[in-house]
């Protein structure tokens, strides 16, 4: 069974990527490495660096986080605020 | 303590009297602004975009690290977002202390914290009519594994 996880994209990714959210497809209890995986199969997804900072449920997660359905998850890029 | 995104101008007077008290006999305010030039290039304003949500979330939990570290318990940050002019204010920070040490130390924190963690972006606008997003890691672009978080890719010093 999959499970349909909606991906919040931000500034210069959501620019490369032509859309500011993408829906990806992943096996129960993937991971936040497996969701990267999958997203830079997708076309377009070159212009993303190997390992972006992901956010899940708005708080930086690492790869081995494992996703739920439901879960908010977000690709960040390099952060310029201030 | 508060800290939020905001879409209006920052009201630097009014974040200082948001922390001042008669118990504090010690204010610290850092504001960031927009610069005219930038790695040599003239800039005539910066659009700022925010991961909202997670922004405020990400300042609260900077502002509850600086509380735990300094003992300043009185700090209010505002980050703006949209378009903004020359000299416009980015971020203002306030923070307020008993003694000047702890009151300077949080505020230090907390701007230098939220440059490399909060989810705010920025594009700079050219005067030849350019854009561009800006990119503070692209001289050292290849750091990190897979997943890594801000954290942990700068050494971890952030928090538990």
């Amino acid at each position: 069974m999959t499970v349909v996880t909606r991906v919040l994209l931000f500034a210069s990714y959501a620019d490369a990527l032509g859309a500011s959210e993408i829906d990806v497809a992943l096996p129960e209890h993937a991971t936040v490495g497996d969701l990267l995986q999958a997203v830079r199969g997708m076309a377009a997804a070159h212009a993303l660096p190997a390992a972006p900072f992901i956010a899940v449920n708005q708080e930086y997660a690492s790869a081995g986080v494992v996703l739920r359905a439901g879960d908010e998850v977000a690709i960040i890029p390099p952060v310029a605020g201030g | 303590m508060r800290a939020a995104i905001v879409e209006r101008p920052i009201d630097t007077g009014a974040l200082l009297a948001e922390v001042a008290g008669h118990a504090f006999g010690a204010s610290a305010l850092f504001v960031g602004t927009v610069r005219e030039v930038n790695e040599g290039r003239a800039v005539t304003g910066i659009e700022y975009s925010s991961y909202s949500a997670m922004a405020e979330k990400e300042m609260a939990r900077i502002v509850a690290e600086a509380a735990e570290r300094f003992g300043v318990t009185a700090i209010a940050i505002e980050h703006r977002v949209g378009a903004l002019a020359l000299g416009d204010a980015s971020v203002a920070i306030a923070a307020s202390h008993a003694h000047r040490a702890p009151a300077l130390d949080a505020m230090r924190y907390c701007i230098e914290e939220l440059k490399k963690r909060v989810p705010v972006w920025k594009r700079e606008l050219y005067t030849d009519g350019t854009r561009e997003w800006i990119d503070p890691t692209a001289q050292h672009a290849a750091a990190g594994a897979a997943g890594t978080t801000p954290d942990s890719a700068q050494g971890g010093n952030a928090h538990a």
